[in-house]
């Protein structure tokens, strides 16, 4: 070994390399918001630290995280989605009219929203990739289609309503129910989406760190020609992604129709902007090619405490969106300074 | 220069138009296994289209391109890929975020497992870019650390490490080290002269002599599209090298027109022997013992000029 091997062979810090990993920011958030909420619990005795209080900022968290998780991977792969919102709306509402309108069964109806949900992933990756527009813009016209068409369309179906309820009259109802909606653990507190969430994390977690794709959505991301320079299938990768956001909605729309037995054509609606958020606040770059799924569970565990926090200490609600600007905006800055120290020459 | 087994790569007069341009002009270049060309040639000379017609981007207009004594079409780099004809860019196609072993694999990753449970192996690609970056003399202290924390030359011989583990017969390195410091240049110098070691045929792309020379066997001069000859290491010196380089003509033309100046003007006279004195001692940087004819007739003409008087003129 030679002198420029020695040294190399310095070890790095092990704090600071804690301190680049993507999530790290996140779960430092979420542990901190906790606490300032579970104090404030204690002292009012307001039932946050309770097993219901529990129950429902993580059942918050759940619903976001599996919005978030596949956004993650998308912006991760270098592209945003702002049609997750309108796709919650769209596929609860496909599920919802064509099993209480005609009669499906619920699964056969589940199957039709996830095929359109595919279909709509491909569409906007296809035409992100065909266009070269920015994502930002393609998948914000997507979207408003999609809104304004399940409006008119549940509208003339309907005959203007824009709820739709008895979905828990529908054939098949009481086996999607025990897949999509029961709740666990003792008293029966715990829904299970957040089973799903899990899930889900997991297998992005696992898809992202341990496959050939994962590689290539940090590849596709972090310097798209390059990537395509070295064999990367760049297109299929990121239509695969967008088809991987749609999914998330649709799932999304499943586990809400059958735990309030209607579909509201609004629902989901700015939605898309919270899953980037917390995917952000989990570490994600905005510039994409760095992040991770496990990041973009805690930055919606982050959302779910504060929102349901505030709910407890009975802080006026509106002083919500306010706290999550402020912690976007902190997330944002930690993000940058972590970048900075991961690409800083060895110390 | 004939030799009884074919070289892996050869060119043969070829020429490149584009519309009206003549971009290159008869060509003739050959690389055989175990050899560095080096191809030398300012900017414009046509060194980033013969390198493009080499790595299969474009097509020549004319002429022939014999890969193993075999005339090629290529249509697209990666049919030049597949026949193991790398190219190793400047922009390097590396992510800087990512790990250097995700890196090195990138688009090729090694794979166990079956069918749905088919995934990445991490230990495997770790372990095989620590050993390739090993043999090409680079030791890291983590597989896994961003590339964007690696300097220049290391960076530059982590891409070589890759073409060369994926293999590559023929490298074609685009001025691998142009922007690089004195030690970061020496570097990759030495790993191109590994890469040589193995057996693989490199083009060394550069506008540096002082990079060529040493490592050198053969040198392809390109000027203005056209070539002044290749030149085995035994035949040219480090001297004439620089000089051709340089482009003679043209500083000798610079020294004309100074000294038109200096006769109509004294700050002129100031300039030239400014001009004269920065030659001198950019040859004296350069090691450069025996200075090309161009500075002896700069240097000449000077000595030849009116003396001049107090008022500036003669």
């Amino acid at each position: 070994m030679s002198a420029i091997a020695t040294e190399r062979m310095v070890r790095a810090n092990p704090l600071r390399r804690l301190l680049i990993r993507p999530e790290t920011g996140a779960v430092v958030g979420s542990i901190a918001v906790w606490i300032f909420f579970a104090i404030i619990g204690v002292a009012q005795n307001n039932g946050f630290v309770s097993s219901r209080g529990t129950s429902s900022w993580l059942s918050v968290s759940a619903e976001l995280a599996i919005l978030a998780v596949p956004v993650a991977l998308l912006m991760i792969g270098g592209e945003f989605d702002l049609s997750v919102g309108s796709m919650v709306g769209a596929s609860g509402m496909i599920i919802a009219i064509l099993s209480t309108q005609f009669g499906l069964n619920i699964w056969a109806a589940i199957v039709v929203a996830l095929i359109f949900a595919v279909l709509v992933g491909t569409l906007n990756g296809y035409l992100v990739m065909r266009t070269r527009l920015p994502s930002f813009i393609v998948t914000l016209g997507t979207g408003y289609i999609l809104l304004g068409t399940t409006t008119g369309v549940t509208s003339l179906v309907t005959n203007g309503l824009t709820v739709v309820n008895g979905i828990d009259q529908v054939p098949g109802y009481s086996s999607a129910h025990a897949i999509f909606a029961t709740a666990l653990g003792g008293g029966q507190q715990y829904p299970i989406e957040i089973v799903w969430a899990l899930a889900l994390v997991t297998l992005a977690t696992w898809l992202l760190l341990g496959t050939s794709f994962g590689n290539w959505i940090f590849g596709v991301g972090g310097d798209a020609n390059a990537a395509r320079n070295t064999g990367v299938p760049v297109t299929r990768v990121k239509i695969l992604l967008f088809i991987g956001t749609a999914l998330g909605a649709c799932l999304l729309a499943i586990i809400q129709d059958v735990t309030f037995t209607n579909a509201d054509v609004l629902r989901g609606v700015g939605s898309e902007f919270y899953a980037i958020v917390a995917a952000v606040v989990g570490g994600v770059l905005l510039t994409g090619g760095y992040g991770s799924a496990i990041g973009a569970m805690f930055g919606a565990l982050v959302f779910g405490i504060v929102e349901e926090g505030i709910v407890f200490a009975g802080i006026d609600a509106n002083w919500y969106k306010a706290f999550i600007g402020l912690i976007l905006l902190l997330a944002v800055l930690l993000n940058s300074y972590v970048r900075k120290l991961a690409l800083e020459a060895r110390r | 220069m004939n030799t009884q087994t074919a070289s892996l790569i050869e060119v043969q007069s070829v020429s490149k138009i584009f519309g009206s341009v003549i971009a290159l002009k008869d060509i003739s270049m050959k690389v055989n296994a175990g050899e560095v060309m080096c191809l030398l040639g300012d900017n414009g000379a046509g060194k980033s289209t013969l390198i493009k017609i080499l790595s299969g981007v474009h097509q020549p207009s004319e002429g022939r391109y014999l890969f193993e004594g075999k005339e090629m079409h290529f249509s697209s780099p990666r049919d030049a890929l597949g026949m193991g004809i790398a190219t190793v860019y400047q922009d390097l196609a590396m992510i800087p975020l990512m790990g250097i072993s995700r890196n090195f694999f990138l688009g090729t990753e090694p794979t166990k497992g079956w069918g749905p449970f088919r995934r990445f192996d991490v230990s495997h690609a770790n372990r095989v870019t620590r050993e390739e970056l090993a043999k090409m003399g680079i030791q890291v202290r983590e597989t896994t650390q961003p590339v964007g924390t690696l300097s220049g030359g290391e960076r530059q011989s982590v891409a070589i490490a890759r073409a060369v583990y994926f293999g590559a017969k023929v490298l074609i390195l685009d001025e691998p080290t142009a922007a690089l410091g004195v030690k970061e240049a020496g570097v990759v110098l030495r790993y191109i002269a590994q890469a040589r070691a193995r057996g693989l045929g490199v083009v060394f792309i550069t506008h540096n002599p002082h990079h060529a020379y040493p490592i050198g066997d053969h040198f392809t001069i390109l000027n203005r599209g056209s070539s002044y000859g290749t030149f085995a290491k035994s035949e040219i010196s480090r001297e004439e090298l620089t000089a051709m380089m340089a482009g003679g003509e043209a500083l000798e033309e610079l020294s004309h027109e100074l000294a038109e100046f200096a006769h109509t003007d004294e700050k002129a006279r100031a300039a030239l022997e400014a001009a004269a004195h920065e030659f001198g001692a950019a040859a004296e940087q350069l090691h450069v013992e025996q200075l090309p004819p161009a500075f002896e007739e700069a240097e000449r003409r000077h000595d030849e000029l009116p003396s001049v008087d107090g008022d500036g003129k003669r």
